[in-house]
């Protein structure tokens, strides 16, 4: 059979989704934000929600995802992302409002934001790229950074004495009564792909469901940051954060009693 | 015999050459080209289209939505 017999529209099983706008994004090759915003733009148009939900995009290099999917969008000043969320989904009942953040972004600037927006149990889904450091200003360390990792601001590695522990801001999320819903995914087999889609189609039927808020963590790579390449990057997520950030579910209030 | 053959096309200049879709194919499929594109990225390419099964394991990954995928059942 030749390949020409293949490529035709009844064949096709794969392709790029419609919300997906058609340009080349910013992000640097192999970075996690392109897998997730993919997911994203899938979950959207399968439920049938383009028209209805309201993206708030963060400081960091996420910060120009309202140019990467088809859907309304509002950006937020760094950190500030779920209390401007919070505005929009109490104003706008009946819209479909997510928060889409980095780790700089939601664990250090935006501590105090996303905890008070998930305790009060905000109709929110937030999804959160936990890739271990700041990505857009040059890989310092984030609140995020393993004991022990190199960024530019920790040349020897993170230290307890000097920097503290790893910040496990999604542990202390899943506690908040108001999150019925927190898990840990990441991206980078087709496996994990899968199964971070249904986690985040999750948290959209959630909010459309009015369960209050829905947390998403992706651990993520940012192999720029790291300085490795985005092959590398993928394998020492896999042995070094996923002892840090163990994937899977933290909380699903669905499956209480 | 394989019972179902499967080809890719990958948006070449879309491309950036990150490699991660060669590392997902579990048939070697396959290779980043030794051309480069124009914003001089070694694009993805089929080196071994016959040993396609279209399993969308490289599509699936791919963080900028390059690759197209086709299955046809033998
Ligand atoms: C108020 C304010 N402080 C600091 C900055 C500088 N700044 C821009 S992005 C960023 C961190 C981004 O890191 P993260 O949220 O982890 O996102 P990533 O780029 O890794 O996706 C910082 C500190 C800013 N833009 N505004
Ligand atoms: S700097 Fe890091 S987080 Fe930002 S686009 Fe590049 S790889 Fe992604
Ligand atoms: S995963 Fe996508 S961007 Fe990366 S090499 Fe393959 S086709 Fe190119």
């Amino acid at each position: 059979m030749e390949i020409q017999d293949i490529i035709k529209p009844e064949n096709l099983v794969y392709s790029k989704s419609k919300l997906q706008v058609d340009v080349i994004s910013h992000y640097c090759p192999g970075c996690s934000h392109g897998v997730v915003h993919k997911i994203v733009s899938e979950v959207i148009d399968e439920l049938g929600i383009q028209e209805k939900t309201i993206g708030v995009s963060p400081v960091g290099c996420a910060v120009f995802a309202y140019n990467l999917i088809d859907i309304d969008w509002q950006e937020a000043a760094h950190g500030r992302a779920p209390a401007v969320a919070t505005g929009i989904a109490r104003t706008n009942p009946d819209k479909i409002v997510f928060t889409y953040q980095g780790d700089g972004d939601l664990a250090s600037i935006g501590a105090a934001e996303i905890l008070h927006a998930c305790n009060r149990g905000e109709n929110l889904v937030v999804i959160f790229i936990n890739n271990g450091i700041y990505g857009m200003t040059g890989g310092q360390m984030a609140p995020t950074t393993l004991v022990g990792q190199v960024t530019s601001t920790t040349p020897m590695g993170r230290t307890v004495e000097l920097n503290g522990y790893p910040l496990k801001i999604t542990e202390l999320i899943a506690q908040l009564p108001g999150v019925h819903y927190c898990t840990r995914q990441s991206v980078h087999t087709a496996a994990t792909v899968r199964r971070c889609k249904n986690a985040i189609r999750k948290a959209f039927q959630n909010v459309m469901d009015k369960k209050g808020t829905s947390f998403v963590e992706v651990t993520s790579t940012c192999n720029s940051g790291w300085k490795m390449t985005p092959v590398q990057a993928n394998d020492w997520m896999v042995e070094h954060m996923f002892t840090e950030y163990p994937q899977g579910e933290l909380k699903d209030n669905d499956k209480k009693g | 015999m394989a019972k179902v053959r499967g080809a890719v096309v990958v948006d070449k200049e879309g491309c950036k050459g990150c490699g991660l879709c060669v590392v997902a194919c579990p048939q070697n499929v396959l290779a980043l080209n030794k051309d480069v594109n124009s914003r001089g990225y070694h694009y993805s390419y089929m080196a071994n289209p016959e040993e396609c099964i279209g399993c969308a394991h490289c599509g699936l990954v791919c963080p900028d939505t390059c690759i197209t995928i086709y299955r046809v059942k033998l």
